[in-house]
């Protein structure tokens, strides 16, 4: 046997399909919502469920939906009965975390074709509450996850001495990106710096329009083999994965500017090949469910020295035709079906690579990169994906 | 593909864990034991993956507090299934397969006495026509039960003596929650629970934990001087709905033995937590007389939510540490009436 | 809660929530037909015809589109005696589940039998006994009963004729919830108004509340430490949203503070100033309840409020953002 490194198959994703992200998809059961993506995702890979080796699925907390593991009654639904089917949950960084368990189910040459679903409805229930149910002996003095990242965002500000407007513009142009995504939840022509600024103060320093919306939604994605890839038009190469996760709370842990974070970047760019991301990636995807964590990760990356991710965002760096585009499909400050939150990430990064992100494709995408983060930004999963093959 | 061995294994299992169902007080000393077992440290582990519910716990993000237990500081390579730990252990041992890593520690945990497990466990079903009914694990297997003896598949004497056989090997196993042979026709003489089945049918409500450490090639051979080599490993499932399939069979669990390839083995772990399951797994594998099953006592006699599957891994491959056997199954089952199957097949010096 | 004379404190927790479950076409064709009286089935691509009907075909893939009724009328293929029924189930007294085949359909369906035990047999023929009121539940089906006893469907109220398009499910559940020894000796010293940390034997910091292993060293934390009850604003949040089970009344302020002598901030309420005024590396002082309220919980510091000492220098706490 050989040694380490030397075993590892080329793998791609040769179909994206995601659902609308609305509120309340009322429309449809769980099931339903699934195979909206699903559906999508196999057309455009040219595949049928026969063609199919392998299902992995992608879920935030079972309390959302109260199902305990629905994959479980799931499986003939989405065309897993009489094949493999794995359920991961790594919290929200969960989305990427399936897709590179699935691209790894082909990166070790076990199965060739394997369909990918993320997804949350959360409108079965309420997040604020199934995140918050009552420990005993201690007193609840969060209220959800803004309150959870607030102080951490008040953290930032404070180290960086960023001036108090980058969150809006964050906010504003995510929400101005959304417009040209179809399948965006939130489609608000009107948010400007300026409206964003003047919406309610809900936990200080985060407002109302700083933050993600609940959403209904899945995505879904076919990763294949190089084989089966080499014969489709615009697969996008995964060029590199990486997972780290560290502790909620320890002594000194930065919470800003996670280590977890950064090792797994580091990982990220040495697989790929890197050097100087901010110059060889042209299109990123990353996980902002509120808009000051679109600098805090800009630096967390390594796109951006410490304390200074704000100015590229100031600068207008991170717009669509900026040399930086963050978020060109609206990101998670327009869509979050938690569970598929990460997913979307990572399918955004493959639209671009592919030149298939319609209206919001930046132009001569060659590598993009897709995020996700999940807990106390402790849990991380990213990947590179690529119009080329890896070198 | 690579070589990938089981190299370490430790596990707890009781009846009732006095403790938090975050279960670090337990992953502790089992991730210590594995350290003496193996020689590695924390620095030599690549890949860490665990299996758990949040249900079993009753509260989201179950598992986070759980990575206290390794000491995550420098941060690690790590991820989570929503699923007994023996298929946290098959995306390890795919990792390893991508040249990736060459180590990886694998723990499944659940306090299933922190609720009315088998009430708990209707959430499994389908949400809109099944859960509202509450239909209880027990009584799920009751019918399935009743299917078989009804086709002349199985009769009574044959669930006493698995049964009988569990409760008897369980009495060398330390960690069994239930244990103490009989004979067939005492086990008979005890009143039906839920008829057709008896309390010693169905697998205690049992609190536990349980870790494995694989590694590749050179790595296992230095961290062990019997590695159970992993020769096949393969998983299935079948759909949930119950007109959706012949409930006497488990054709998820022929598929994965047929892609593990069982022939050969000398003993097997089979985990199925009442006692007609066994009958079924045992046809659906093919494992004829000559094969033991089930030396630890199975899950009749503890049957730890969510790492038992890894349990009976880890016995599998203890058979071939202790030279007990030569060729060994170890098989996990998830979801309602061996729903889902798992099948790793191991082997000793290759 | 439990004696102190245990080894951890435990404490019931309730769980429950009414989940609204949107059902789509095929469970609604489903639903409606229960409301209505009928047991809709699918017609599936190899000819099977099965109830509930699945929302795609196992074969095709596809949705599935092709409905019939069947029974109403049936018969046993399996039952298990339930003797020690769970709160949700049908019968709060002993009764059976089964797998019923319904005429016109092949494969079997899951529900409630009210039989006497003793008449309980397999091939016995059942029909349905529907809920006085229906809604488009699984539940407007009692039970199966003999097939003399069931009984046709009442009528429906008029004007309910809209196809069913969603249902709600209350699921409720109770676990005992039990705090780790460490938590637990860290809730007893509460009562007795300290506040204890546990130093690591690795890196030697201080934690609060302590740990079952230490989250860098992933070994048990040991010597116990008494915390002053003062300490530092890290950083906070000003909380402005309500939310459900919230027990504070917004605004107010959610703050992490690194008491004296711990190396890990602890989260808890500043009152006693404006809000506005709250400031990183305010200094603050613990706010206890009357003694006579004092239990195992956090709950028994009712908040922190100001010291009017000097602010502490950025320097002596940013390692703790």
């Amino acid at each position: 046997m050989g040694k380490q490194g030397n075993h590892k198959q080329l793998a791609a994703v040769i179909g994206v399909g995601q659902t609308h992200h609305r509120a309340k998809r009322e429309d449809v059961s769980m099931a339903g919502l699934c195979r909206e993506a699903i559906d999508r995702a196999l057309e455009d890979a040219g595949l049928t469920f026969d063609e199919i080796d392998a299902i992995v699925v992608g879920k935030a907390p079972d309390l959302f939906e109260g199902v305990m593991m629905p994959e479980l009654y799931l499986a003939e639904a989405l065309g897993a009965a009489g094949k493999p089917l794995l359920r991961v949950h790594t919290a929200g960084s969960v989305g990427g975390s399936t897709a590179i368990v699935a691209a790894s189910l082909v990166q070790s040459g076990v199965h060739k074709r394997v369909l990918t679903v993320a997804y949350e409805k959360q409108s079965e229930s309420n997040a604020m509450w199934a995140l918050s149910v009552p420990v005993p002996f201690i007193m609840p003095v969060h209220a959800g996850a803004g309150g959870y990242f607030a102080p951490h965002v008040r953290s930032y500000i404070r180290r960086s001495g960023a001036p108090t407007h980058i969150g809006a513009m964050v906010a504003a142009k995510d929400r101005q990106n959304a417009l040209k995504n179809p399948y965006a939840h939130l489609q608000n022509k009107d948010t400007t710096v300026e409206s964003v600024l003047a919406s309610q103060m809900l936990w200080d320093p985060i407002r109302y329009d700083e933050t993600c919306p609940s959403s209904d939604g899945a995505c879904a994605l076919v990763i294949s083999d190089e084989a089966t890839a080499s014969s489709v038009e615009n697969p996008a190469w995964i060029h590199a994965t990486a997972m780290r996760s560290e502790m909620t709370t320890a002594a000194e842990r930065d919470q800003v500017n996670p280590q977890a974070g950064r090792d797994a970047a580091a990982y990220l760019y040495k697989q790929a090949g890197i050097t100087d991301p901010f110059n060889e990636i042209d299109a990123v995807e990353m996980y902002v469910p509120f808009s000051w964590f679109e600098p805090m990760w800009l630096e967390n990356l390594g796109f951006a020295e410490e304390g200074s991710g704000w100015k590229l965002t100031e600068g207008g760096v991170t717009a669509m035709d900026g040399a930086l585009p963050v978020n060109c499909s609206g990101g998670v400050l327009s869509s979050n079906p938690i569970g598929a939150s990460g997913m979307l990430r990572f399918a955004e990064a493959a639209l671009q690579a592919r030149g298939r992100a319609g209206d919001h494709q930046v132009d001569g995408v060659r590598r993009a990169l897709g995020h996700a983060y999940g807990g106390g930004s402790q849990f991380f999963a990213m990947w590179i994906v690529g119009a080329d093959k890896p070198a | 593909m690579r070589n990938v061995a089981v190299v370490g294994f430790a596990q707890r299992q009781m009846k009732e864990f006095d403790g938090s169902p975050t279960m670090v007080e337990l992953l502790v000393p089992l991730f210590a034991e594995l350290y003496e077992q193996t020689g590695f440290t924390r620095k030599d582990i690549g890949f860490w993956c665990s299996g758990s519910s949040d249900y079993l716990a009753g509260r989201s993000f179950s598992f986070v507090s759980a990575v206290d237990a390794i000491g995550a500081l420098p941060p690690v390579n790590e991820s989570h299934v929503e699923m007994d730990a023996a298929w946290a252990l098959y995306e390890a041992w795919l990792k390893i397969q991508t040249g990736e890593i060459d180590t990886a520690l694998v723990y499944g945990f659940g306090k299933s006495s922190a609720g009315t497990l088998r009430r708990t466990l209707a959430l499994q079903l389908d949400p809109y026509t099944m859960t509202p009914l509450w239909p209880d694990t027990v009584s799920l297997a009751g019918l399935q039960a009743r299917l078989g003896l009804e086709a002349g598949l199985w009769d009574e004497k044959a669930m006493a003596e698995v049964a009988l056989r569990s409760l008897s090997d369980a009495e060398r196993n330390e960690y069994a929650v239930r244990s103490g042979g009989s004979s067939i026709d005492d086990l008979l003489a005890r009143p039906l629970y839920a008829d057709p089945l008896r309390k010693h049918d169905c697998a205690p409500v049992t609190d536990g934990a349980a870790a494995i450490i694989l590694a590749a090639d050179d790595r296992a051979s230095d961290a062990s001087e019997t590695p159970a080599w992993i020769t096949g490993f393969a998983h299935n499932i079948d759909p949930l709905h119950l007109g959706a399939r012949d409930l006497t069979r488990a054709p998820s669990a022929a598929a994965a033995g047929s892609a593990a390839g069982v022939e050969g083995v000398e003993v097997a772990e089979l985990h199925a937590p009442f006692s007609h399951q066994e009958l079924i797994l045992r046809e659906e594998l093919g494992l004829g007389a000559n094969v033991k099953i089930n030396p630890s006592g199975g899950a009749l006699t503890s049957n730890p939510m969510f790492s038992a599957g890894l349990i009976r891994i880890g016995e599998a491959a203890a058979a071939i540490s202790r030279g007990d056997a030569g060729r060994t199954l170890g098989h996990a089952t998830a979801g309602p009436l061996l729903q889902q199957n798992l099948v790793c097949v191991m082997e000793g010096a290759h | 809660m439990t004696t102190s004379e245990t080894r951890t404190l435990s404490a019931p927790v309730h769980v429950g929530f009414d989940y609204t479950r949107s059902v789509g076409p095929v469970l609604g064709e489903f639903f409606s037909g229960l409301r209505d009286g009928r047991l809709v089935a699918g017609r599936l691509a190899d000819g099977s015809v099965v109830l509930p009907p699945p929302e795609f075909d196992p074969t095709t893939h596809a949705q599935v589109t092709d409905f019939v009724d069947v029974g109403p009328a049936g018969t046993v293929q399996s039952w298990t005696w339930v003797p020690e029924p769970v709160p949700g189930q049908p019968f709060d007294h002993p009764f059976a589940f089964a797998l019923i085949l319904l005429d016109g359909a092949t494969a079997p369906f899951l529900h409630a039998l009210d039989v006497p035990r003793d008449q309980l047999e397999v091939g016995m023929r059942v029909g349905v006994r529907w809920a006085a009121e229906r809604t488009g539940s699984i539940t407007d089906i009692e039970a199966f009963v003999p097939e003399d006893a069931a009984s046709a469907p009442l009528a429906l109220a008029e004007g309910t004729v809209d196809p069913v398009t969603g249902i709600i499910t209350p699921v409720n559940l109770d676990y005992v919830y039990a705090a780790s020894p460490e938590e637990s000796a860290f809730f007893r010293a509460l009562e007795e108004g300290r506040i204890i940390g546990q130093r690591c034997p690795t890196c030697h910091k201080v934690y609060t509340p302590p740990r079952g292993a230490c989250p860098v060293d992933g070994v048990p934390t040991t010597d116990e430490v008494e915390l002053a009850h003062t300490g530092t604003v890290t950083t906070f949040c000003i909380v402005n949203v309500p939310f459900l089970g919230q027990k504070i009344t917004p605004p107010y302020v959610s703050a992490y503070v690194l008491l004296d002598g711990a190396d890990i901030a602890f989260l808890h309420l500043i009152l006693g100033v404006d809000a506005a005024e709250v400031r990183m590396g305010m200094r603050v002082r613990a706010v206890w309840r009357p003694e006579e309220e004092w239990g195992t919980t956090v709950e028994n510091i009712s908040h922190f409020e100001p010291t009017g000492e000097p602010d502490a220098e950025f320097d002596t706490y940013k390692q703790h953002l």
